[in-house]
């Protein structure tokens, strides 16, 4: 994998991808060009949380303080995901 | 009864108009006219009962959808409503005025198309001269007005060793998806087949190609690889399902679930002028026919494949068997698979001329194409 994922870096979703709450799914929908994404309630936290501001590190301390998690699990839950979302093109880091 | 979940996708042909004329266009060969489209405030009402029933994306294709001089209203119509807005087009007459017009619109996304990386045979397959130097202005266009930008080279064995030029040529142009999309053999493609299909020989130095640069590439460009039928040893989740995922709308309001379903005998299409979307999803006859599984014939019926490629596709099962409801002979557990071994030893040592893409070109000899109103 070509990307290194840092605790300061700040993940957004690039021009030409969305995410928004769907009203007729009752659903978080991620929509990127020609491919669409429904994220599980997990992946849904971590990206309300996407706002090109906060980083990678901001978004698990925000996480591990509202979950009952420990937060290094918690950042790692965070990276993969991110990580995964971008290899697909949803996402910039 | 419950309701069946909402469909995804809107796919609009707005036009079947086209100043280009490639051999393996997707439309049928039964080309629409100008005169029987949707009109503007026909199109746009179709888009605002789409995302009321939950759809999600709505692709402008055609024909060549910029041939409509609304576009710009009509997706300015689709994004105020909520829907992600896609344009799939050949980039030969995205100028600055309307890429400007497209923009202020709130387009978010436009996917161009290529012939090839080598102009005079790319101007060749189009059947236009020019039409590679205008897209690749096109797709400096879209770059610079801050899109993302995607880029379709169909591929066939007029141009399948150009592979590695064309995912050069899309780093190049700074493109954040790529397809290698092998032509699919159904109306134009089905017609021109013994012209376009390549040897296995091909397709695996192509795949072995696309695989490589997929990894170099990680990251930074994703790269979306479709192949032959002809070649595969399971069928594609054609559609993602018939009637799952997607409508289709053709120029004149006739809605079905997938572009090639008009090949299919024995079927009467619902048009948006006169049905409502969602009573075309959840009960229209055409819809229902072949969503789910019930419909299945063995192997598929008992196979743990069944809800992964339901089945594969009903219109190259109809147009290589005759029969819409056979497993799609693309499966090697279909009993027509060896029809697939029969086609490929049908193309031969050297391409048969393309019979081009236009008005009439498949029932009469009118070689002009229409010209936009």
């Amino acid at each position: 994998m070509t990307m290194t994922l840092r605790d300061d870096t700040v993940p957004r979703f690039p021009p030409g991808v969305k995410f928004r709450f769907d009203a007729v799914r009752a659903a978080w929908v991620v929509l990127a060009p020609e491919r669409l994404f429904l994220p599980d309630d997990q992946a849904v936290e971590i990206l309300k949380l996407v706002d090109g501001a906060r980083s990678l590190g901001a978004i698990a301390d925000d996480l591990a303080a509202r979950f009952a998690a420990p937060r290094d699990v918690i950042a790692a839950d965070v990276a993969a995901m991110l990580g995964d979302l971008a290899e697909k093109g949803a996402l910039a880091l | 009864m419950t309701a069946f979940e909402p469909p995804m996708g809107l796919i609009v042909e707005l036009t079947h108009r086209c100043p280009l004329q490639c051999p393996y266009c997707s439309n049928p060969l039964a080309l629409e006219r100008a005169g029987g489209e949707l009109t503007t405030a026909e199109w746009q009402s179709v888009f605002s009962e789409a995302a009321k029933i939950g759809v999600l994306q709505l692709h402008f294709t055609g024909g060549e959808p910029t041939a409509r001089r609304d576009l710009p209203d009509l997706v300015r119509h689709a994004a105020g409503v909520g829907l992600y807005t896609n344009i799939i087009t050949s980039g030969v007459q995205l100028d600055d005025r309307l890429m400007a017009a497209l923009m202020d619109a709130g387009i978010d996304h436009i996917q161009l198309s290529f012939q090839d990386v080598d102009p005079d045979n790319a101007d060749r397959i189009a059947g236009y001269r020019g039409a590679h130097a205008r897209k690749l202005a096109a797709a400096a266009r879209i770059r610079s007005a801050g899109l993302p930008l995607t880029v379709n080279f169909v591929v066939h064995r007029q141009n399948i060793a150009n592979v590695p030029r064309m995912i050069a040529l899309a780093e190049g142009l700074g493109a954040a998806r790529t397809e290698i999309a092998q032509v699919q053999y159904y109306g134009w493609g089905f017609k021109n087949r013994a012209a376009l299909l390549p040897s296995r020989a091909e397709l695996d130095q192509t795949t072995a190609t696309v695989e490589a640069a997929r990894a170099r590439l990680k990251g930074r460009m994703v790269i979306d690889y479709v192949i032959p039928d002809y070649y595969a040893r399971r069928p594609k989740s054609c559609m993602g399902g018939w009637a799952r995922r997607f409508i289709n709308i053709s120029p004149s309001g006739k809605a079905m679930p997938c572009h090639a379903a008009e090949t299919l005998p024995g079927f009467v299409f619902p048009s948006v002028r006169d049905t409502s979307l969602a009573a075309i999803w959840q009960s229209d006859p055409a819809f229902l026919r072949f969503r789910g599984t019930d419909w299945m014939p063995e192997p598929c019926q008992s196979c743990d494949r069944r809800e992964i490629d339901w089945g594969g596709c009903r219109c190259q099962a109809f147009a290589l068997t005759g029969d819409a409801a056979r497993t799609d002979p693309a499966c090697d557990l279909a009993p027509d698979h060896a029809l697939m071994q029969l086609a490929v030893a049908e193309r031969g040592e050297t391409p048969a001329d393309f019979v081009y893409r236009r008005f009439g070109a498949n029932d009469a000899e009118t070689p002009i194409g229409e010209t936009v109103p």
